[in-house]
This record gives structure tokens, sequence and C-alpha cells, in this order.
């Protein structure tokens, strides 16, 4: 079961790379969601694979009845996709803005902050 | 978009919604569930809202300003960190009270993790609103 | 003590909350944003006394004792790191007050800068690389709502470079950490050290070396991945400007100190030759990029980027003198980089620009901001008796000691055609007659601006005087910090202490 989800991490990392390499915003944006996703994924495959119940206690235990699954790569999961979350709505909005100041959103194009330098200058 | 039906069953969705967001917000403790995702939930009621109406009346129906709810919110997770001190704990050690506790009945629970999580259920709510609302423009 | 480390984050993050909820009241939200930045100086004083009397000091969040909770750890580097951004944070705050405009003031420019310190300051207490990466997070967006704030065009353009390479990095660094956690099992810094070192598994260790030196790497400005830096640090104001090139790119540096020294074990010499390559490297494209430049701001940019160099080829050389080095490069540098930013705001504040072309007599008019630039610039070029000069020497002797001579080569050459950027902007901005003679002076600005403006650049320019003339407790104390970094056991035994050492 590690070995698929590898390897659909994998597919994932290749096809992220292939979308951010565009000149196009929005496909680095698109590159940007799988290979987050990628990475959340490398902390799931990290805390091992297995069949088990929520790390909850039940009543009147000490401690859990059965094996449980191994909470933490699940809270660092979450932290990660709240923190992704809150980074790709800021970009997107960057996006928007961009194509609203820039009418653009070829990166290609966008030499405002560093101009080419103009013959015979310097 | 203008469409009375779209119109007249928000408003009785946003009033479920929110609703099953504070749910959400309740159950977390020992179920799935929790401040994040009641306040995705409770973002998600506002921005049908907006579709369904107009960026201004959700805006309006929201009464404060969604920066400001955020702030709020993230403030209260803050205090959480504050009743660790006057035990002499170190900050955000999670402590209890239950109210009206009897034979064999712990009573209700209120705990600084509650008051954690309700920080978060604002502060996420008004982060994907204040977002929500500078896209948006109509 | 749990609340004493806490407090660098949380006195800011409150404050910062404080702030943008008074946004639309810029007075008030200034004078809270002044009362933090005075507060989390006060704090990270005290740290710093008690790190230095007591040595290393633990924290555990929550009372879940480590590795299972989440861990704060101050030691000296930890402790001088949060010094400086204490100081640059609140020298920065009364700067800002002058050079910052009502209206990023009303988008919340109080708010995120408080955020923005409160990124900083986790970072240098936490003590477990999750954490790290929470914190890195909390400062990169705080630094994007900087860097646009106002959304003029080049902004928006240099912030989608920023944003875009920095998100990057991001990634690596979690996909570093989850790597790391299905080795060990761990994320706690000081129980890392001690795993880390049992895992025997050659190619996972590089490839993990590897992705954390890219990830480090581009949050330092390492070269070849500082692209985004030249591309964005000159579009937004002064004041942030400047607190980015005292403290961001920083966080970079301490990160790859802090893996680099504690994590993995010592004799993983692959990192330290792969650093040593991009140190050298970063050094003499920094430079050379800088003297291709023609504006006041860019040029400082690139020689943020050489700086960067200097700081990481302590930790490649990897001995106590070259750490040791690093740390007082550090601390020299921040000073000294922090001030000549501010510097080269007042001088568009009196001139109207910052290409060089355009400007010019600033020496007639105001021999002070001439001072203060001459002591600030010449120190970073490694003047003596400056402090820059100290921490060169200390780099360039460690580097002697092992023999690398081309690294000392490489060494004194960047610092040479650092003086040949200095000197360029000397010559223009300063010396040479202002081209339409419309230059005003500093008497010409009401009294409050003129405090505001020239007080941080003073108060630095005193840190680095004294900081030259007297660097001997200076050099001690990062001597003691390098020997701590080297020699993680007692890092290990306060965090742990269940591990007996």
């Amino acid at each position: 079961m590690e070995s698929a989800l590898v390897l659909v991490i994998g597919v994932m990392v290749a096809a992220g790379v292939y979308l951010m390499l565009a000149s196009n915003l929005l496909c680095y944006l698109f590159g940007l969601i799988l290979l987050s996703n990628a990475a959340n994924l490398v902390i799931f495959v990290a805390g091992r694979l297995t069949r088990a119940v929520p790390p909850l206690i039940p009543k009147g235990q000490e401690a859990p009845l059965e094996p449980v699954a191994n909470a933490l790569p699940q809270a660092m999961i979450l932290t990660a996709i709240v923190i992704g979350f809150g980074l790709l709505a800021f970009t997107l909005a960057l996006v928007v803005a961009c194509y609203r100041e820039l009418g653009t959103i070829d990166s290609d194009h966008m030499r405002l902050a560093e101009p080419p330098p103009k013959r015979g200058e310097h | 978009m203008s469409s009375v039906i779209l119109q007249g069953t928000t408003r009785l969705l946003v009033a479920l919604i929110l609703l099953f967001s504070v749910y959400m917000l309740m159950r977390g403790h020992n179920l799935p569930g929790g401040g994040f995702i009641a306040g995705l939930i409770a973002s998600a009621a506002f921005v049908l809202y907006a579709l369904a109406w107009s960026l201004q009346e959700a805006r309006a129906a929201l009464r404060v300003s969604p920066v400001k709810l955020a702030a709020i919110g993230a403030l209260l997770s803050l205090a959480s960190a504050v009743p660790g001190l006057l035990k002499g704990f170190p900050p955000f050690t999670g402590l209890w009270l239950f109210i009206g506790g009897g034979e064999g009945d712990k009573g209700i629970p209120i705990s600084t993790v509650l008051l954690f999580d309700v920080g978060i259920y604002l502060a996420v709510l008004g982060a994907v609103l204040a977002l929500f609302f500078t896209i948006e423009v109509d | 003590m749990g609340w004493l480390l806490a407090l660098p984050f949380l006195l800011p993050i409150a404050t910062g909350l404080f702030a943008l909820g008074a946004r639309r009241k810029p007075r008030r939200a200034r004078a809270i944003s002044l009362l933090g930045c005075i507060g989390l100086f006060i704090v990270v004083v005290i740290i710093f006394v008690r790190v230095v009397d007591e040595g290393t000091i633990a924290a555990q969040m929550g009372n879940w004792p480590a590795p299972f909770g989440i861990t704060l750890v101050a030691d000296r580097l930890s402790a001088v790191m949060l010094l400086l951004a204490g100081l640059v944070g609140l020298v920065v705050a009364i700067f800002a007050q002058a050079d910052v405009d009502l209206r990023r003031e009303v988008l919340g420019f109080q708010g995120f800068y408080q955020l923005l310190l409160a990124g900083v300051c986790g970072s240098f207490v936490t003590g477990d690389l999750f954490n790290l990466y929470v914190w890195f997070e909390v400062m990169l967006i705080a630094s994007f709502a900087l860097l646009i704030l106002g959304g003029e065009r080049a902004q928006l353009d240099g912030g989608i470079k920023y944003v875009a390479l920095n998100l990057v990095s991001t990634l690596f660094m979690l996909m570093a950490i989850g790597m790391v956690y299905g080795l060990t099992g761990t994320l706690n810094l000081a129980a890392l050290h001690v795993a880390l070192a049992e895992v025997d598994q050659p190619a996972a260790l590089h490839m993990l070396a590897v992705l954390l030196i890219v990830a480090f790497g581009i949050k330092a400005a390492l070269f070849p991945l500082y692209f985004w830096l030249p591309a964005s640090y000159h579009v937004p104001p002064v004041a942030v400007t400047a607190v980015f090139a005292g403290l961001l790119t920083k966080v970079g540096v301490y990160a790859l100190i802090r893996t680099f020294t504690l994590i993995f074990p010592a004799d993983f010499s692959f990192a330290h030759d792969l650093l040593l390559i991009a140190a050298l490297l970063t050094m003499l494209s920094g430079v050379i990029g800088a003297a291709s430049q023609y504006e006041f701001r860019k040029i400082l940019a690139f020689h943020i980027i050489s700086q960067i160099g200097f700081l990481v080829l302590g930790l490649a050389l990897f001995s106590p003198l070259a750490l040791a080095g690093s740390i007082f490069y550090m601390v020299h540098n921040i000073v000294a980089k922090t001030n000549l930013l501010l510097i080269s705001g007042t001088a568009r504040r009196m001139t109207g620009s910052f290409n060089l072309a355009e400007i010019g007599g600033l020496y007639r008019v105001s021999p002070v901001l001439a001072a203060v630039f001459f002591i600030a610039a010449f120190s970073l070029a490694g003047f003596p008796p400056l402090s820059g000069f100290w921490a060169k020497l200390m780099l360039v002797t460690a580097s002697l000691e092992q023999a690398a001579y081309w690294v000392a080569a490489v060494a004194l050459i960047t610092g040479a055609l650092t003086l040949f950027s200095m000197s360029k902007i000397w010559s223009e901005a300063f010396w040479k007659p202002h081209p339409t003679g419309e230059v005003r002076s500093l008497t010409s600005l009401t009294v409050s601006e003129r405090i505001q403006r020239m007080l941080p650049t003073v108060l630095l320019v005193a840190i680095t005087l004294g900081l030259g003339l007297f660097p001997q407790p200076l050099i001690q104390f990062c001597e003691t910090a390098a020997r701590e970094l080297l020699d993680p056991a007692g890092y290990v035994a306060t965090v742990l202490p269940s591990r007996g050492g």
C-alpha cells in the first residue's frame, strides 16, 4: 500500500513541477496545489499506513484497548493544510490583483520591478 | 444572480449551515470536527448568501467587519493561554472547569481548550470572509 | 520560564491584533505597535541576560513533556538572535513612523509588522522542526502582506516573484519534515540529534540534507536560489526593506546553522562541502551583482546576498572559530545592513530618488547623515577598526587555519568589491553635487520626523562603533556560543532531562 501511495506522490510531484514551470501564473498555482498536496501525502506515508482505530481512550479507561493510529502525522497534515490553504488563498488574491492592475498573468511580461536595461544605458 | 428560488432557499439554508457549524465546533472535542472546520462551514454560509443576494447584503448580515472578527478570534485563542499563568503552569496548559457536577456526572465541562477552539472558529470565519470579500468584487 | 520563552511571539501577536483592530485610527495603532516593540525588546533583553547567566533554558508548552509537546529552547545563538530581532524591530518601528504613509497604515501595516516579528522570534525559540515550519509560514504570510501593501504596480510584480519562489521553499521544507519523521519518528530537534545519529541510511540522509539546504537556502538567499531577493526587495517602503534585510534572510541562515550543527551528525561532511561551494558563489555573485547596479537600494539588496555568503561560510568551515565568526558576522551585519537601508530611505526623502544618477549633494547639506553612512558602509566593507573588520578577520583566520587559502582569497576579493560599491554610493549620493540642486536638508524636516529618522540610525551606528572598538566581550560570547553549537550535549540534556544527557 505504501509503495502505491509513493508512486502517486511521485506522479503528483512530477505533474506539479511541470505545471509550475509554465509562465502562466494560473498554471503555476495549479502546480503549487498539486505539490503541496504531495507534501502532505509524504507526511501521511511517513506516519506509516495501518488499519487502526482513532486514538481516543474510551470512557473509564486509562489507556486505549487496541492498537490506535498515529495521531501526530494527521495533526501535522491538518496544520499544513490550513497553512497551505492560507498561502494559496493569498497567492490567488495576489494573482487576481496582478491581472487587474497589470493586465497579464504571464510572468514573462512582468518586468516592472526589474525593467530590462534600455539600450545605451550604463 | 437574482433567482427567487435560490434566494428563498438560501434564507433557510444559511440558518441551517450556521447551526451545523456550531454543532461541528462543539462536537470537535471528542469526535471529528473542531474550530477550523466549523469556521469553514460557517464561512460557506456567508459565501452562499453573498452569491444568492449580493456582497453588500452578506457584509451587512455579518454586521462586524471580517478582519475585526478574525482579530477577535485570534485574541480569544491567545486568551486561552492566560489561565495557565494564574495557576503557575506553562502557557496553553489545558484547564477544565466542571459546572453543576453531581454523582457519577462531571457536569458541563468548560475548558481553555474550548475557548481556544471558539477563537479559531471566529478567526477562520473572519479570515476566509475577508479574503472572499476582497477577491469577489461585483 | 514557559512564559518568558513564549512572550517573544505571544507579545507581538497580541500587539499586532490590537494594532490591526485600531488600524483606522493610525495614531493609536502606531502607539500600540511602538509600545509592543518596546515590550518585546525588554523581554528579549531579559532572556538574553538569563541565557548568558544560566546557559540554555527550555520550556514545554501546555505542560506536555518533550519530545511529545511543543518545546521552546533558547541557547546562546537563539538568545543573541532574539536580541537582534528585538533591536531591529524597535528601531525600524520608530523609523516607520516617519516613513510609512497613512494609506498603508490604514491597510494594516502595523499589524502585519508585528506578525512578522512574531514569526521571526518564534523561529528563534522553537525547539521543534515542525514548529519551525509553522513560524516560517507566519513570517512568510506577514512578509507577503508587507511587500504588496499599498498595491503599487511594481509591488505586485515583485510580490509575485517573492511569493512564487518562497512557496517552493516551504514545500521542500514540508517534504523534508515528512521524511525526517518517517526516518526517526520524532521532530523535536534535541531528540533528532540522538535519533538521526542512529539512522544507517546514507542515501536518505544525503537526500534530506539537500532538501533542507534547498528549503533554507531559498529563505536565506543562497546562490543559486536567491533570484527572488533582487526582484522584490526594492519595491516596498524602505522601512519594510530594512526589516526584511535585517531579519528575514537571517532566519534562513539561523535555520541552516541550527540544522547542520544540531540534528545532522557532526562528521556529515557532504553538507558542509555543498554549503562551502554555495557560500563562496553567493559571496561573489552577490557582490558582482551589486557592482552592476546603479540604484541605492538595489546595490544594498545585492549586498545582502553577498553577506549571506559570509554567514554560511562560517557554518561550512565548521570549526569553533569559524562558527564564532559567523555569529559575530550576523550581529555586525544585521546592525549595519538595517542601518544602511534606513539611511537610504532618509537619503531619498532628502533628494527625491534612489537612482544614483539623479541624486547627490548630501554631504554638503547633511554632514551627520554622511558620517553615519560612512561608518556603516565602511564597516560593511570590513574596514578596521569597525565591527565588520573583526567579523571578516575571524572568518579569514578560520579559513587560513584549515589551509583553505582560496576561501580566504574569495573573502578578501568580496571585501574589496564591497568597498567599490560603497565608494560608488559615497561619491554619487554624498560627494558629487545634486544634478538639479533640489536637495533638502535635515533641518527642513519637522522635529519629530527628524528624530524618527535619525534616532534609529544614530543608535545603530553607535552599536557598530562600539562593537568595532570593544569587540572582545562579543567575541568571547560568540566563542562560547560556537562551542555550545559544536557540542550539543548540553542542549539535548536541557530539553530532554529524562535522558540524563
